[in-house]
């Protein structure tokens, strides 16, 4: 067992799978890099070098570069998909979902339905989301939530690299579409990976913390901020438990139940914009199901409802942060009854 | 009266612990204890566990408070004579706090080593050194070396001791073969070979003590003591229906309920606990390993595997340990080993006894095995 990266951790959970099942394929823009022109062929690996090395293992016929067009990349995935293939296409930015949508909601979703089940479609998109990176408005956004309210598609947004590696396994293995997002500020991220292929099953929380004042629950980025914000929070005696949900489709609404039955107080940490947000759906899930248990209003910290700013200093006062979460748990922690 | 003054840190207890939180202390400052008293109990990624007096003399200082989270090798608490002045004590805990390096003493300690045995990986840990017989270390069904976490380092004192991961657990490799007990102790003799270790003393626990008896009858020249923890293949019965419920838990709520039957209060069951398990069950080949061996060792409900008729065969000594709540396999088997053996039921212990009871159990251990040299 080693220490690696979320880049790398993916990187092994994809050569793993395309060791193992020769019908996974890689594609997207540069993700064998290069090819073609003189040099190193596999130069790049994508934008963030996470298929790097799959080209000179797997041979060019199973990681393919793709032109820069977005719904070729989809329509390509959907359609080899339902023909036999395990496709991985990596998508370099969410933002650029728009000109896909079709092929995403309308054919990759609907085609195991459609088809009264004789059909899988075995789909992983891979997509960078987030802000951080001063990318501005375009580049930045975090769009799981549009996903998560289509049903036929399952989302994930992993927080370590032990979580990408297993959850990366578990989508290629899946038999419906996902959506893979990885935050582009946390490629670096380490954590203890094991050498040995695992899967993580989709629906299941990860339980970071615990503690019986307040219940955070926080996607992707945000989770490290929670840690931030509950180890604050304990030196003031307040003490915090954390649920990562880890897929927010499925979501693992008992974990989160629980988790406010245990503490009656409820935070939601979510990096996206607060109109129609993961956060908006667990505080109406909470609130339809454990509504007597909680002691307090629940807090969702999101980001406001405007695009992401490009200048560096708009862009950290935007996101959600470990000193906007312990401020929102003060606040409830101190709510009278 | 000893003039030494000496410091009480946080021992390091797995090889993944970074940290542990002192829960409560069992002697006041000012009293009188002897080496091997339990001074303080920790919380470790496990269970909790109590942490014995290295050396005799007055519990001076107690210098962490209960809730207090320290990096291993922090100072919990300083024992002297009450012959040492204060100032003397005063000063040593100053000196400590300045130079301690946290890092650097977590870091330390031995990591496990991998082999090559019949084809297939297998992990062990090596603690300890000397001239003294080896004692090897041998986990039950689903467990994995850290079952010894509390007991490794403290049996490791007077001798070399070898803890393995076997077919199909831990970090070995996931095709267990057989999987089948002659197979679990074909690996075990392979590592005693591949060590070059002629002879040693085994401790099994539950599965574990099948695979030391199994070697004991066939290699009888090798093995110098057995050391049975919940000993498997005394008897018939075993909870069976915890063996299908081990091998289904995928989920935390499943795997909580499942470690919380192998101890006598399941409260000590830790959330790394848990998710050890889960991340052990999550792995590759792991589900097709646990339905094989307990294929090969289990049949409708009961243990498929009895020594009963071959104990009298078994020219080792025998030391029994046994949870007096365990609720896997009864303790009444230990009625079926020879007369000459050693038998033990412990109190407030279930199935996992060496982490329930680990200073008792390694007390024990330690007494039988120096004098089965």
């Amino acid at each position: 067992m080693t220490e690696k990266t979320i880049r790398d951790a993916i990187n092994e959970a994809l050569r793993q799978e395309m060791s193992r099942d020769p019908s996974v394929v890689v594609f997207g823009e540069d993700v064998a890099g290069g090819a073609g022109l003189a040099g190193e062929s596999d130069a790049f690996g994508g934008v963030m070098g996470v298929t790097k090395g799959l080209l000179g293992e797997f041979g060019a016929d199973r990681v393919i570069d793709t032109p820069i067009s977005e719904s070729a990349i989809i329509g390509m995935a959907a359609g080899s998909a339902v023909t036999g293939l395990r496709p991985v296409a990596e998508l370099m930015f969410c933002d650029f979902m728009g000109v896909c949508f079709d092929q995403i909601l309308n054919q990759a979703a609907k085609f195991r339905y459609m088809f009264g089940g004789k059909v899988k479609t075995p789909l992983v998109i891979r997509t960078t989301y987030g802000g951080g990176l001063g990318a501005a408005a375009q580049h930045s956004q975090c769009l799981y939530q549009m996903f998560t309210a289509v049903p036929g598609l399952k989302c994930v947004v992993a927080s370590n690299a032990y979580d990408a590696k297993g959850l990366m396994i578990e989508a290629i293995r899946d038999d419906d579409p996902v959506i893979f997002f990885e935050h582009k500020m946390m490629y670096d991220m380490t954590a203890e990976v094991p050498d040995e292929p695992y899967t993580i099953p989709f629906g299941e929380a990860n339980l970071v913390r615990e503690g019986g004042d307040v219940a955070i629950v926080a996607l992707g980025n945000m989770v490290a901020a929670a840690e931030a914000a509950a180890a604050t929070l304990a030196g003031e005696g307040i003490e915090c438990t954390i649920i990562d949900p880890r897929t927010t489709s499925p979501l693992d609404e008992d974990s989160i139940v629980e988790a406010v039955e245990e503490t009656g107080r409820l935070v939601i940490v979510d990096e996206s914009n607060p109109r129609c947000s993961i956060a908006a759906d667990i505080a109406g899930m909470v609130v339809g199901t454990a509504f007597d248990a909680l002691k307090a209003p629940i807090r969702q910290v999101t980001a406001p409802h405007t695009p992401v700013p490009f200048a560096p200093q708009l862009e950290q006062l935007y996101l959600p942060n470990a000193d906007k979460i312990a401020a929102a748990a003060r606040e409830i922690v101190s709510h009278a009854a | 009266m000893s003039e030494v003054v000496h410091k009480v840190t946080m021992p390091k207890w797995g090889l993944s612990m970074q940290e542990g939180t002192v829960v409560a202390w069992l002697v006041d400052e000012g009293a009188e204890i002897a080496a091997g008293d339990e001074i303080v109990e920790i919380e470790t990624e496990k269970l909790n566990n109590v942490f014995e007096a290295p050396v005799g003399g007055v519990l001076r200082r107690q210098v962490a408070g209960v809730g207090t989270t320290l990096p291993v090798g922090g100072l919990i608490g300083v024992i002297a004579g009450s012959d040492a002045t204060d100032a003397a004590i005063e000063s040593l805990v100053a000196q400590f706090e300045a130079d301690f390096v946290p890092e650097a003493v977590a870091a330390e300690g031995p990591v496990p080593q991998q082999v090559e045995i019949g084809g297939r990986r297998i992990n062990y840990l090596v603690m300890g050194d000397g001239a003294a017989t080896p004692l090897l270390l041998i986990h039950g069904f689903g467990g994995d070396l850290t079952t010894w976490m509390f007991n490794q380092s403290a049996l490791a004192e007077t001798r070399p001791v070898i803890a393995l991961d076997l077919l199909g657990h831990g970090a070995s490799d996931k095709q267990v073969g057989a999987g089948d007990v002659p197979a679990f102790a074909e690996i075990v003799l392979g590592l005693l070979d591949d060590l070059a270790i002629d002879r040693a003393h085994l401790a099994g626990h539950s599965l574990g003590g099948a695979v030391a008896l199994e070697l004991a009858l066939v290699n009888s020249g090798r093995i110098a003591s057995l050391a049975l923890l919940a000993p498997a293949g005394l008897g018939r019965e075993i909870d069976g229906d915890y063996i299908a419920r081990f091998i289904a838990a995928d989920r935390r709520k499943a795997a909580k309920e499942v470690l919380g039957h192998l101890v006598h209060d399941p409260a000590l069951v830790s959330r790394d606990m848990v998710e050890n398990l889960l991340r052990y069950k999550r792995t590759d080949g792991v589900g097709e390993a646990l339905r094989k061996i307990a294929d090969a060792v289990f049949d409708e409900g009961g243990q498929a595997i009895s020594y009963g008729d071959r104990l009298g065969d078994v020219a080792a000594p025998i030391l029994c340990l046994w949870g007096a709540d365990d609720a896997i396999i009864p303790p009444k088997h230990a009625a079926a080993l020879p007369k000459t053996a050693e038998i033990h039921v412990l109190n407030d212990a279930g199935h996992l006894l060496q982490m329930e009871q680990a200073s008792a159990v390694n007390g024990l251990i330690n007494a039988f095995v120096s004098t089965s040299d």
